[in-house]
């Protein structure tokens, strides 16, 4: 590689201040919003505009050099990990929403757009991005699709890939997709459906085009007490047995409570063992229809206590610490590894109990937090960087609780994807078989491997080698696939 | 975070400080989204997650680090992050920090370094100000805009009324801010008298240091922080307040128990900072006897980064307008910096119009008939570029 030349070349292509090159300068770029894992790039590509995205790309195809998408770096596996000898190519200057088009229900923009951004420009014409994944303050729309994420409201509206009618991008080439578009239908393989989760390794997403939905016409915020925290995720599965799907149902244990309560004083009882809040939204008078409903099935599961959050700041209040949950921790421990798996409904409390039982042999603090509604745990395991030995710790504690969510019959992702993090536990949960189709599918998009190599699908020598994928005398099978 | 302090500085009060904020931080990116300059900028070093990643850095070698330097500069000190953060991370300390391991060891531009001793040595200064400002005032409108705040937009005369034995209540002219905007202190005093306080100036008020502190110069900064609370101990009653009404001495002030710790000023800085309100702190509990002396107009608010985040006092001001019966009208992005941020508008031009463009259009979005702010620096920095007139809200009360 001629590298003083590619340098040149990526050079004229960028703004200025758009190509990182020295070390110390491109530091801060070396960890997404999981710090466990670092790594430096080569350079970083800071693009304004879309052309200058496919001219990076098609100089590093060109170059064999491998590509990095970054979106807002908020990823909790290592999705946007740099690879060494890589370009990090950093999409944060693209934050532009192009249209909203309040006759379609569409909103375009480009993938930069922070995901609170979209439904604050909506509200003028009364429509909001139902998609909000805690992060949402900060976490990009592109990075939204690339690990097809979820949120609170998602129990009722669906994650990114149930709100996203179009994707625009490049591929490693550098040559130009189109994928869906403005109307709900379009012909062909369901391609949309791909790209969500594909974590960068099949498109680099430079245009989305999103559904917006009508702001509700009533809305209201329940927080229930519970004494007990079986209770509460027995509460859960209730409120869906009685046939109603609330706009959102979160649960909080004590020391998530606890932190979430430090930063916002919303009025979270501190002395309770775990909360829900559960938003009801629609016409007046189903959202009073369904309080009624939800106070009795809180009652009868022995909520100790249910307070009714009506006025908007209130609501918003309530919804503040639970979406800075996981950064608010960070007040009690000075790390946080967090984990995200789902389990059926039912099984939540078995779960909750195991992990209560792990936290005492590891001697590590667990705070939970969790999308309820969907069963989509997030055990947030306190451990202290600093001291040698207790990343490892942590690290071992949660692929124990990754285990018992699929032993329960769940799955080690729920939404924030497999990256770098989740790689060993995809072996245990899928065979050969369905590793090498995933790995088929994104040689489709990308035969080279070049767009974030080394994540989200692990490779049969490193499945062999954590035990979770037989393998006859050494040798593995299909031997003609790429191993990356 | 995980950290790696070498056990030098980590040795250092500094240093164990520096080190309890780096390890607060998750590396969430919240802090982000409301950073202004990442928001014009769109570079994680830009942001404060990248700052404080670029101190770690910069703390763990050892080594001053110019990039480091460069993004430091470009921070606004508005600690819009702090608010944001749910782990409680002290970005303004830190930043304080790392500013001052910086400053020594830079080699500043000639252009640079006149700058800001221009900004140091001028500014604090009334008197030099005035001698140099006021003959000169009629240029306002002919100089480039950026340096418009820079004059006076009415002649300072300074108001009389000091301090005596007698006085409870002790208001804080702010060396900026006799001088570009009198008007808000001779109002501030109207209103004391009216509502029966014994108010008055004390006399040999200088800088309280915000400025030297903006600007790294820590022995400049130390020097005046030391002077002010030892002149103002001196005036304060037993039972006494200080009110500040240009939020960007009151954060200063109300952090002198901190600032001055471990100085020989340490005591006098402790009961100054205790005793000190923003003005609309102060004037809450009057509000049913305040009037408003323009009640027609529709008002814009701008809420100065040193009264939200800084004194964490985010709605006192909207709260007294509107007990007093004024039409408030809703202004995006409240959260974000107008970019005068003491000297910023003067060492970082072009993100410090940026910001006031985008500040401009979100208040002049809904047609107000006043733009109100609570902090001179904004005043002023607003006001050169406004159409819409720009004064401290204290002007609309009686
Ligand atoms: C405190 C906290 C709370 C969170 N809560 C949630 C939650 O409730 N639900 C949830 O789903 N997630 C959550 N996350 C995880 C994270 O915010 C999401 O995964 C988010 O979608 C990542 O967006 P980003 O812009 O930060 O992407 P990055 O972290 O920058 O990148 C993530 C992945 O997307 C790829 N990517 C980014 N942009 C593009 C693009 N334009 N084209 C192609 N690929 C791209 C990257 O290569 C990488 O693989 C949380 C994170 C934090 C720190
Ligand atoms: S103080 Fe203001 S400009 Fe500086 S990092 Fe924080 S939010 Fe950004
Ligand atoms: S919001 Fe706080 S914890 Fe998160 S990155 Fe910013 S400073 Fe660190």
């Amino acid at each position: 590689m001629t590298t003083p030349l590619v340098l040149e070349m990526l050079r004229a292509n960028l703004p200025a201040e758009g190509l990182i090159t020295d070390p110390k300068a491109i530091k801060p770029f070396e960890s997404d919003g999981l710090t466990a894992f670092s790594a430096m790039p080569w350079v970083v590509c800071l693009p304004d505009r879309e052309s200058q995205v496919a001219a990076v790309l098609r100089i590093c195809r060109e170059h064999s050099i491998p590509v990095v998408t970054r979106g807002a770096g908020t990823g909790l596996s290592g999705g946007a990990l740099p690879v060494a000898k890589g370009v990090l190519l950093v999409l944060s200057r693209l934050n532009k929403i192009k249209r909203i088009d309040a006759q379609q229900l569409t909103a375009v923009v480009e993938p930069g757009v922070r995901n609170l951004a979209v439904s604050e420009a909506a509200a003028s014409v009364g429509l909001f991005y139902a998609p909000d994944p805690s992060s949402q303050i900060a976490c990009s729309i592109g990075g939204n699709v690339a690990e097809n994420a979820g949120g609170v409201h998602c129990l009722k509206y669906g994650l990114t890939v149930h709100n996203v009618l179009g994707v625009r991008g490049y591929l490693m080439t550098g040559e130009p997709v189109a994928i869906g578009g403005e109307a709900f239908d379009v012909p062909g393989a369901d391609l949309l459906a791909v790209v969500h989760g594909s974590e960068g390794q099949m498109v680099v997403i430079t245009e989305v085009t999103l559904r917006l939905r009508q702001i509700p016409r009533s809305k209201l915020v329940m927080m229930a007490a519970f004494a007990v925290v079986s209770n509460a995720a027995d509460a859960v599965a209730d409120v869906i047995s009685a046939g109603i799907i609330p706009a959102g149902m979160e649960m909080m244990d004590k020391l998530a409570i606890s932190a979430a309560e430090d930063f916002v004083g919303a009025g979270y009882p501190k002395d309770a063992d775990a909360i829900l809040l559960i938003e009801l939204d629609g016409d007046v008078d189903e959202v009073q229809a369904n309080r009624t409903a939800v106070e009795r099935v809180l009652f009868a599961a022995s909520a100790d206590s249910v307070v009714v959050a009506e006025s908007e700041t209130e609501q918003a209040r309530l919804w503040l610490g639970r979406k800075a949950a996981f950064p608010a921790v960070g007040r009690i421990a000075p790390d946080y590894y967090c984990m995200d798996g789902t389990i059926p409904r039912k099984a939540v409390a078995g779960v909750l109990q195991r992990i209560g039982e792990l936290s005492q042999r590891y001697g590590l603090q667990v705070a939970n937090v969790f999308h309820a509604g969907d069963g989509n745990l997030h055990p947030l395991i306190l451990y202290d960087a600093n001291v040698d030995g207790e990343l490892d710790k942590a690290e071992a504690f949660g692929n124990d609780i990754l285990a018992a969510c699929v032993e329960a019959g769940g799955s080690v992702t729920g939404e924030h994807g497999v990256g770098i993090e989740k790689l060993d536990a995809m072996c245990g949960q899928f065979g050969r078989i369905e590793l090498e189709q995933f790995a088929r599918l994104r040689a489709a998009f990308d035969p080279d491997g070049l767009l974030n190599p080394g994540k989200a699908i692990p490779t049969l020598t490193r499945c062999s080698e954590v035990g979770g994928m037989h393998v006859h005398a050494g040798e593995l099978p299909f031997r003609h696939l790429p191993r990356f | 975070m995980r950290t790696q302090l070498p056990e030098a500085f980590l040795a250092t009060s500094q240093g164990q400080r520096a080190n309890e904020i780096l390890r607060a931080c998750v590396h969430c990116g919240f802090c982000n989204a409301t950073c202004p300059t990442y928001q014009v900028l769109g570079d994680e070093r830009d942001g404060p997650r990248g700052r404080i990643y670029l101190m770690k850095e910069m703390f763990e070698s050892g080594e001053p680090n110019l990039i480091a330097s460069d993004h430091l500069d470009r921070c606004l000190t508005c600690r819009a992050c702090e608010t944001t953060c749910p782990s409680g991370v002290d970005y303004g300390e830190l930043l304080e920090i790392g500013r001052a391991t910086l400053e020594p060891k830079l080699q500043r531009s000639l252009m640079e370094r006149m700058k800001r001793f221009f900004m140091l040595r001028l500014l604090p200064h009334p008197h030099r100000l005035a001698r140099i400002t006021a003959p000169v005032r009629w240029l306002r409108p002919l100089l480039p805009r950026r340096l418009r705040p820079l004059l006076p937009i009415a002649s300072g005369k300074s108001v009389a009324s000091s301090a005596d034995d007698s006085t409870s209540v002790i208001l804080l002219q702010g060396c900026v801010q006799r001088q570009l905007t009198p008007a808000t202190n001779e109002r501030l005093l109207n209103i004391c008298q009216r509502l029966g306080l014994r108010a008055g100036f004390v006399a040999d008020e200088g800088c309280c240091g915000g400025l030297a502190l903006h600007l790294a110069e820590e022995t400049h900064a130390q020097e005046r922080m030391a002077a002010t609370a030892s002149a103002l101990n001196e005036a304060l009653p037993d039972d006494g307040v200080i009110v500040s009404s240009a939020s960007g001495c009151g954060v200063t002030v109300k952090d002198y128990g901190r600032l001055l710790a471990g100085t020989v000023a340490a005591e006098d800085g402790a009961r100054v900072a205790e005793a000190t309100l923003d003005v609309a702190e102060f004037l809450l509990p009057y509000a049913d006897q305040l009037t408003a002396s323009q009640p027609q107009l529709r008002l814009a608010v701008q809420t100065p980064c040193t009264l939200q985040h800084g004194q964490k006092l985010p709605d006192v001001v909207t709260q007294i307008l509107e007990a007093v019966g004024y039409e408030l009208v809703s202004v995006s992005d409240p959260h974000l910096c107008c970019g005068s941020a003491g000297v910023y508008s003067v060492l970082q031009p072009k993100i410090s119009s940026e910001l006031a463009e985008r500040k401009l259009a979100a208040l002049n979005s809904e047609q107000p008939d006043v733009i109100v702010s609570a902090n001179v620096g904004c005043q002023t920095h607003l006001a050169g570029r406004s159409k819409t007139p720009v004064k401290h809200w204290l002007e609309l009360i009686e």
